[in-house]
């Protein structure tokens, strides 16, 4: 059976996102990635979704819900290096992905990780410390 | 003038290509078989990820309320236009209300009812066909250029 793998970098949980997904394959990725941030205690997921040529709403529902997922166990989600193309027809198809994170690239979407991660450490005290590539809301 | 109009408006079917989608893994190679044709007829990226990402609601709509069908997957001319016609077909118990299955945000499964509204706005032409008890037809075009 398929599985997408999850590395594991430090704080961090990194899945790269290599074949084309099926309903099945991503909500196993769901299942894995929740029980592996409260296995390992990661603070941040990093997901890379530029070989995905593809999301339609299902797939769209399960990357919010990782999201959602991960920071009821205190991690943040940011995914990565979305095409152009998947872009819009996302938002097309009315599905804007809130709730996540998204960064151009995966140096950019580490950078917003670890200065998500740096802002809660330093709790109140840097409130102005923000990354230009962040969506929420 | 009216026999022009006529011929601009007739849509042939150049090419037909049924494809049966029983099982959840079936759903790649039909979005593959999809993109082929798409590729071929030089469909601009933009357009060939709505139209893919269409069928694939689509096709999940099919296994999920239908139980499985079969596609018809066409390369279809308008003039000068050339296109892409997916005919979704099922045997399932097909919808009561179609305007209100066509509603953003209604939905009977857990889905978050974008499906068919969402489709729709990805694809330039849309219809919709469904008897209680018989099935659904579902037939979607995206033009090359549109």
């Amino acid at each position: 059976m398929d599985r997408i793998p999850i590395l594991r970098m430090g704080p961090f949980l990194l899945v790269t996102i290599q074949v084309d997904l099926y309903d099945r394959l991503a909500l196993d990725l769901e299942a894995d990635l929740v029980k592996m941030v409260s296995k390992t205690g990661a603070q941040g997921i990093l997901i890379d979704i530029s070989a995905v040529s593809i999301v339609d709403s299902f797939m769209g529902r399960i990357i919010g819900n990782i999201g959602v997922m991960a920071k009821l166990l205190d991690a943040e989600t940011v995914v990565v290096g979305m095409q152009p193309a998947v872009a819009i027809t996302l938002v097309e198809l009315g599905l804007p992905l809130k709730g996540v994170f998204t960064a151009l690239n995966v140096e950019r979407g580490m950078d917003l990780l670890k200065s998500k991660i740096q802002l809660f450490e330093q709790d109140e005290t840097d409130p102005e410390n923000d990354s230009d590539d962040h969506i929420t809301e | 003038m009216k026999r022009i109009l006529k011929m601009i408006a007739t849509i042939i079917s150049l090419n037909k290509d049924p494809m049966p989608v029983a099982r959840e893994q079936d759903v790649v190679p039909f979005r593959n078989r999809v993109k082929e044709y798409a590729v071929k007829i030089k469909m601009g990226l933009v357009n060939q990820t709505k139209l893919i990402t269409a069928a694939s609601e689509l096709v999940r709509n099919m296994l999920r309320y239908g139980g499985g069908g079969e596609v018809l997957i066409e390369v279809v001319s308008r003039g000068r236009d050339s296109g892409i016609r997916l005919t979704f077909k099922d045997d399932g118990p097909g919808i009561p209300d179609i305007s209100l299955a066509l509603k953003d945000g209604y939905s009977t499964g857990k889905s978050l009812g974008l499906g068919l509204p969402g489709t729709k706005r990805l694809v330039n032409e849309f219809d919709i066909k469904s008897e209680v008890g018989k099935g659904t037809k579902v037939t979607i075009i995206k033009w090359a250029n549109g």
